[in-house]
C-alpha cells in the first residue's frame, strides 16, 4: 500500500471524512507524527447554551397545559443539541469521533432520558474520561444521570432491586456475555441500589436509606462493594480488555475480521488500544471493507465538500438531521441499548435511495466543490475530493457519461466505493 | 467472543444477519409477492408470526388473578378484579386486550401458558436468538423458519417480512426469506436509471461490503417501479421519533397495523407466501410497567383482532411470542425485571380456543422466576406440522415433542 493510501485509510477510520489537504499534510508528516497528532487528547468543548431543563422548573401544581408546554420546550432543546453535536462531530477530529464511539457503546437514548442537558452531560463525561484508563470512565459512567435514567437505576432500591443497569453494564458495556452469571447480575443490582438522579441539578447521589450495604458475592469475591469497587472489579476482570478491544476493532477496523492479539495486549487505556490497532498490519488490510455508518458518511461528505455545518441555516441543518433519520442514525437516539447496527445492515435499497437524494442536497450546498468537477478529468477529481482510493471500472464507466457536476457529485457520494471505507 | 457477541445481538436487534445476506436475502416489491398468486395449493395454510421485542410481561397479559400469590407478588401492579377481562379458572386478560377477549369467548384464541426453554437466558439479545433459532443450547446463525424454507424449496417469496430488514428467524442455511420494505422507493428526479443500473453491476475484486452496496443499486432498479403499489403500507417516517418509556432493545419496524395490512392484502390476493413475520418493540418495562404495558397491549390488540376478523376462513394462523416474560415479583419501580417462561398466543382458523399448557406455579419458583411447563419447540412443532404441513424434526434438530390439542 502506498503512503498516500495508508494515510487516507488511517484518517478515514480515525476521523470523519478527511479532506485531500489533510491527507497531503499527513503524507508530508509521516505515519508516526500523524498518529501522534490524532491521538492527542480532546480540547475542552463548550456546549450550546440551552438554559435550564423546563420540566425541572415546573411548579408542583403545574397545569396540564404548562406541562405540555415544558415538554415541547424540552424537545426543542434536544433538537438544538443534536444539531450542535452534528456540527461539533464534524469539527472535532479523532477526539470527537472517539466521543461518538463511546456514545454508541454506552448507548443511551434521549427518547427515554428526554433531557438534552443530561445527554450533553454524558457526552462531556466520555470526553473527559474516554481517552484514558477505563477505570475512571466506568466509575464516572455508573454515576452518569442519563445512563441511570435510561436503565432505570434511579428506581433501583434495597427493597426491590431493579436489574436493568447492572445487567447491561456487564453484558454490553464492560465484559460481554459469558463473563458473569445471573447471580452476579442480582448482586450487582444490589450494589447499585440507592443511586438517585436529581433532575433539577443534573447529578446523581447515593441515598443511604435506599441503598443495600450488605456484603454480596460478585464476580468471585464476597465483600461489601460500593459503586467504585464494583467499577474496579469490572475493569480488572480478565474479560474486560478483550471485550473493549473487540468493540473498538469492530467500529474502527472490521466487523468481520478477528481482532489481532496485539490490540488487547496494549492494555486498559483506550488511546493505547487505538494506537495498537492503528499500527497492526491487520488494520491496514481492512481498507475498503468496512461499511460507513450514516453519521460517518454524511459528516465526512460535508467536510470533503467544504460545507461547514455550523455555518448552515437552521432549516438546512434540519434537513441533514432528516437524512440521518432516514438512514437510521440520529445522534442521541440509538435504537437499542445494544447500540447502532454495523456492517452490511446499513446497506439497503432504502438507504441507497436516501444517499442518492441526500447527495443531491449536499451537492447543492457546495458550489466550490462542484466547480472543481467540470474538466475532462472530473471523475478522477471526484475520487480525489472524496478520498476514494480508486473507482472500479464499473463505477468509472457509470460516472463518465455524467457531465453535470452536481449530478456527478451526488452519484459519487451515493456510489458503492463511497459507501465503504 | 466479542465480535461474535456483537454480531449476534445486532442480528437480533432487528438487523439482517450475515447468513441471510450470504444466502442472498434481498428486497422484493409487493408485486413480486402478489405475482405468485395461483402457485399455491388452495388448501395450504398460512402462518403469521408476531414477535414482541423487549420481553412482554406474561403475568400481566394473562393474569392469574384467582391466585392470591399473584397480588402478593405484585403490589402496585395489579388490577381491580372488575377492571379485568375474565376468561376461565381464575385467569383474565389485561384490560388492554378487549379484542382478543372477544375472540377468546368466540373460541378463536388459545393461550399456551408456561412456554419456555431449559436454562433460561435473561439477556434480551441471547434469548431472542434462542427463540428465533430454536436452538437453546447454542443458538446458530439460522432461524427455525429459515430452515423450514430450506426444506420447502428455498423460494424467498414463501417467507416474507415487512420489517425494514430480514429478521434472523427467516434466515436459512441455503436460502432466506424476502423483505418487502414499506414506503415508496422511486428514484429522485434527474437520476438516470441507466447510471443507477451501471452502479449495480458487480465489479471483480471488490470487498464483500462494497459488493453489497452495489447490489443495492441493482435491487433498487428491480423494485423501484413496483413500490408505488404499496401505498397501503407507506410510513410517514419523516417526522420525529417521539418518546418511549422503555429501554429500547430492537424491533424497529413500521407500526403493527401497517405490517398486518400488507399481510392481509397479500393473503387476499392469493400470494404463494406461507409464512409472514411481523414485529413490535417496546416491551422492556423495568419501571412503571403497568400503564405502559397496557398501552402496548392496546397497540397489539386492535390490529390483531381486526386482522383475525378479516382473515377468518382463509386458513390463517397467528402466533404471538416474546423472548421472555418478566420476574414474578415486581421491583420497587413498579416494573419487572427480565424473567423466563411466558404465554404464547395462537389465533385463527383451526385453533382450539381456551387455556392450554399448565400454568406455572407462582410460589414454586426457579430463583424468583417461573418454571416453564411447555418447551417452546413443542409449539413450533405444532405450527410446522399443522400449519405448514412440514416434518418438525427436520427443522428443529430432531426435536420430538409437539403441543397437541391446540391446532387442527
Amino acid at each position: 500500500m502506498t503512503d498516500r493510501r495508508q494515510m487516507s485509510h488511517l484518517l478515514r477510520r480515525l476521523t470523519f471524512g478527511p479532506t485531500a489537504a489533510e491527507v497531503d499534510a499527513a503524507v508530508r508528516a509521516g505515519f508516526d507524527a500523524t498518529l501522534a497528532s490524532l491521538l492527542r487528547p480532546a480540547a475542552a468543548v463548550t456546549g450550546p447554551d440551552l438554559g435550564a431543563d423546563p420540566v425541572t422548573e415546573l411548579a408542583a401544581g403545574a397545569t396540564r397545559e404548562q406541562r405540555q408546554q415544558a415538554r415541547k420546550q424540552q424537545r426543542d432543546q434536544v433538537a438544538v443539541a443534536v444539531r450542535w453535536w452534528m456540527a461539533r462531530l464534524a469539527e472535532g477530529g479523532a477526539a470527537e469521533k472517539l466521543t461518538f464511539f463511546w456514545h454508541g457503546h454506552w448507548a443511551t437514548s434521549v427518547r427515554k432520558v428526554r433531557s438534552a442537558q443530561l445527554m450533553l452531560g454524558q457526552l462531556a463525561t466520555v470526553r473527559r474520561y474516554g481517552a484514558g484508563d477505563t477505570g475512571p470512565l466506568v466509575r464516572a459512567m455508573l454515576r452518569d444521570p442519563a445512563l441511570i435514567i435510561w436503565l432505570d437505576g434511579q428506581k433501583n432500591t434495597r427493597k426491590a432491586p431493579n436489574e436493568n443497569l447492572a445487567r447491561e453494564v456487564m453484558e454490553l458495556f464492560t465484559l460481554g456475555l459469558g463473563a458473569y452469571s445471573e447471580a452476579d447480575v442480582k448482586a450487582a443490582a444490589r450494589v447499585l441500589t440507592g443511586w438517585q438522579v436529581d433532575r433539577a441539578t443534573g447529578t446523581a447521589r447515593l441515598m443511604p436509606k435506599r441503598h443495600d450495604d450488605q456484603p454480596v458475592t460478585l464476580l468471585g469475591r464476597t465483600t461489601t462493594f460500593d459503586i467504585d469497587s464494583y467499577a474496579d472489579a469490572l475493569v480488572q476482570h480478565p474479560a474486560h480488555v478483550p471485550f473493549l478491544a473487540g468493540r473498538l476493532w469492530a467500529r474502527y477496523a472490521s466487523d468481520t475480521a478477528p481482532v489481532p492479539s496485539s490490540v488487547a495486549a496494549a492494555g486498559r487505556n483506550t488511546t493505547t488500544l487505538i494506537e495498537a490497532m492503528s499500527r497492526a498490519p491487520e488494520f491496514t488490510a481492512t481498507a475498503g471493507t468496512l461499511v460507513k455508518q450514516p453519521v460517518e458518511w454524511l459528516l465526512g461528505a460535508t467536510r470533503q465538500l467544504g460545507v461547514r455545518i455550523g455555518d448552515l441555516e437552521t432549516a438546512q441543518q434540519q434537513r441533514l438531521v432528516g437524512t440521518l433519520r432516514a438512514l437510521g442514525q440520529v445522534p442521541l437516539s440509538p435504537p437499542s441499548v445494544g447500540g447502532w447496527p454495523a456492517g452490511t445492515a446499513w446497506l439497503t435499497t432504502a438507504s441507497t435511495l436516501t444517499r442518492l437524494k441526500a447527495g443531491r442536497q449536499l451537492a447543492a450546498l457546495a458550489p466550490a466543490a462542484t466547480d472543481r468537477l467540470t474538466g475532462a478529468d472530473r471523475v478522477d477529481a471526484l475520487a480525489e475530493m472524496l478520498i476514494v482510493d480508486a473507482w472500479t471500472d464499473r463505477t468509472r464507466k457509470a460516472l463518465s457519461g455524467v457531465e453535470d457536476p452536481r449530478r456527478l457529485l451526488a452519484l459519487g457520494l451515493a456510489s458503492p466505493e463511497y459507501a465503504v471505507h | 467472543m466479542d465480535a461474535i457477541t456483537r454480531r449476534k445481538f445486532l442480528v437480533t436487534s432487528g438487523v439482517t444477519g450475515a447468513a441471510a445476506l450470504a444466502a442472498g436475502a434481498t428486497a422484493f416489491g409487493l408485486r413480486d409477492i402478489l405475482a405468485t398468486a395461483g402457485e399455491r395449493d388452495p388448501g395450504a395454510k398460512t402462518l403469521v408470526l408476531v414477535t414482541l421485542y423487549g420481553g412482554n410481561d406474561g403475568l400481566n397479559t394473562l393474569i392469574p388473578y384467582g391466585d392470591p400469590a399473584y397480588a402478593a407478588a405484585r403490589p402496585g401492579m395489579t388490577y381491580e378484579p372488575e377492571a379485568l377481562l375474565p376468561l376461565d379458572d381464575g385467569f383474565a386478560l389485561n384490560p388492554g386486550l378487549p379484542g382478543l377477549h372477544k375472540l377468546y369467548h368466540a373460541g378463536g384464541l388459545a393461550v399456551v401458558r408456561g412456554v419456555g426453554y431449559p436454562k433460561p437466558n435473561r439477556s434480551h439479545f441471547q434469548s431472542m436468538d434462542i427463540w428465533q433459532s430454536a436452538q437453546p443450547d447454542r443458538p446458530g446463525t439460522t432461524g427455525w423458519l429459515g430452515r423450514w424454507l430450506d426444506t420447502a424449496g428455498g423460494d424467498p417469496r414463501l417467507a416474507v417480512s415487512f420489517e425494514p430488514v430480514l429478521p434472523p428467524l427467516l434466515a436459512g442455511a441455503t436460502s432466506a426469506g424476502a423483505t418487502v420494505p414499506g414506503g415508496t422507493l422511486s428514484l429522485p428526479g434527474g437520476v438516470d436509471p441507466a447510471v443507477v443500473a451501471g452502479l449495480g453491476t458487480a465489479a471483480p475484486g471488490e470487498s464483500p461490503a462494497q459488493a453489497r452496496a452495489a447490489t443495492c443499486f441493482a435491487d433498487l432498479m428491480r423494485i423501484q417501479d413496483l413500490m408505488k403499489e404499496i401505498r397501503e403500507g407507506a410510513p410517514d417516517d419523516d417526522t420525529d421519533d417521539g418518546e418511549a418509556p422503555a429501554t429500547a432493545t430492537g424491533g424497529a419496524a413500521p407500526p403493527l397495523d401497517r405490517q398486518l395490512a400488507l399481510v392481509a392484502r397479500s393473503i387476499e390476493a392469493g400470494a404463494a407466501t406461507r409464512v409472514y413475520s411481523v414485529s413490535m418493540g417496546g416491551f422492556d418495562l423495568h419501571a412503571d410497567g403497568k400503564e405502559a404495558q397496557q398501552a402496548q397491549l392496546e397497540r397489539l390488540d386492535k390490529p390483531l383482532a381486526a386482522f383475525a376478523e378479516r382473515m377468518a376462513g382463509q386458513g390463517v394462523v397467528v402466533a404471538v411470542y416474546s423472548e421472555f416474560g418478566r420476574r414474578v415479583h415486581a421491583n420497587a419501580s413498579d416494573g419487572t425485571d427480565h424473567g423466563t417462561a411466558s404465554d404464547v398466543l395462537l389465533l385463527g382458523d383451526g385453533v382450539h380456543g381456551g387455556l392450554h399448557g399448565e400454568a406455572p406455579s407462582l410460589t414454586d419458583l426457579d430463583d424468583g422466576d417461573l418454571k416453564y411447563t411447555v418447551d417452546f419447540r413443542d409449539v413450533y412443532a405444532a405450527l410446522l406440522a399443522d400449519v405448514l404441513g412440514a416434518d418438525p424434526q427436520r427443522t428443529l434438530d430432531g426435536w420430538k415433542g409437539r403441543l397437541t390439542g391446540v391446532l387442527t
